[in-house]
């Protein structure tokens, strides 16, 4: 017999050393959602009548994300990006989960297939890329596609299922680079800095990923626990992993390392407020608003594999 | 006991907490959750005898 529930006192499942709380199953499926809540209304993410896009890649945060903003009764649709990783069926295994969650739910589930969509998949984009890393690349893709289409859809804003893990982790990697243009925008809300960019939100915002693992298995949700194999040897994997060294010896310093940050900046005690900073005009072949003068770096990508 | 993780599998002998059993095989006991029968347990739980332990990484990459 292990800790008991601080609600009610039956057999917790898991306890949260950094809000000294463990909780059974059925208060913790309770708790998980009400964290979002909090944290939606308390940036003003977005609301009730907004609809809202949310990235998905069939992983436990995504989906569960996902889960959670449909329980609470947002106007919730997905966007999967198959990115044709062929390695282990990554992509394929992924896009068959994120399809199952979707028809299981009604939900609504947009599927766009970067090699059919570009010409290339993503390993072929980055083989012709040398210069450039994978991960970026893919990320580049992503963000086009993902602004393209809650463009055209009309969409309030982006959601993505970026937990405390995984800022506290990117937060550790600009402060050893001090990259204070990023530091500048990291936030939980990025407002849209041009009509045509919706904008982006992180609702996980408040919770380690080791709940969403736990509410992804609580719910009973079928993710992917495979990872991208270019995520192998990530140096975010190192960060991940020391941050959690550092919360072991000291439960809470993940949250209130990226916490705090937050707190700092907003009272002006870091650097100034950069976000929505830059000027912005548009890329003279997509369209898509952009901080260079003619093409995006999107097209930019594309660019000598065209004169070929 | 048994502490299985991924495709690895140890074999620990007398009574332990589970969250000493995640550190003796060298993972941190933030980046896993532990199941025992398929349910999910606090890593205060004593195991001992045949009990088998399943691990789950938590962490996502990039």
């Amino acid at each position: 017999m292990g800790m008991k529930c601080k609600k009610c006192g039956e057999t917790a499942v898991i306890n949260m050393r950094q809000h000294r709380l463990a909780l059974c199953k059925d208060h913790f499926l309770e708790w998980v959602p009400q964290q979002v809540q909090r944290a939606i209304e308390k940036f003003g993410m977005f609301s009730p009548d907004e609809r809202v896009l949310i990235a998905v890649s069939g992983g436990k945060d995504s989906l569960g994300l996902w889960d959670i903003l449909l329980r609470l009764g947002y106007s919730v649709e997905a966007l999967y990006i198959n990115l044709g990783i062929p390695d282990g069926d990554y992509s394929g295994v992924s896009q068959q989960k994120v399809e199952c969650f979707a028809s299981e739910r009604g939900a609504h589930l947009i599927v766009i297939n970067v090699a059919a969509e570009f010409g290339m998949s993503i390993p072929e984009v980055a083989r012709s890329k040398r210069g450039r890393s994978t991960c970026g690349t893919c990320g580049l893709i992503k963000r086009h596609t993902m602004n393209q289409l809650a463009c055209e859809g009309g969409y309030g804003a982006i959601a993505t299922g970026h937990n405390v893990d995984d800022e506290a982790a990117v937060l550790f990697q600009n402060v050893l680079h001090w990259s204070t243009g990023y530091l500048g925008r990291q936030a939980p809300v990025l407002p849209a800095s041009h009509p045509k960019l919706a904008r982006k939100v992180k609702p996980l915002i408040r919770l380690y990923e080791r709940e969403m693992a736990a509410y992804a298995l609580l719910r009973g949700i079928d993710y992917i626990y495979q990872e991208c194999p270019y995520s192998k040897g990530a140096t975010t994997l190192l960060y991940k992993d020391l941050l959690n060294q550092l919360e072991e010896r000291s439960p809470g310093a993940k949250q209130q390392f990226y916490l705090s940050f937050l707190q700092a900046r907003q009272e002006g005690r870091l650097l100034p407020d950069q976000s929505g900073a830059v000027e912005m005009g548009e890329c003279t072949r997509c369209g898509q608003p952009t901080t260079a003068p003619d093409l995006c770096a999107f097209c930019r990508l594309w660019e000598p594999a065209r004169i070929d | 006991m048994k502490i299985v993780y991924r495709d690895k599998v140890w074999e620990l002998k007398g009574r332990t907490t589970v969250r000493d059993a995640i550190r003796k095989v060298g993972l941190h006991p933030e980046a896993v959750l532990a199941l025992r029968d398929g349910e999910l347990i606090t890593d205060d739980v004593i195991i001992a005898g045949d009990d088998t332990i399943k691990l789950i990484s938590v962490v996502s990459g990039g």
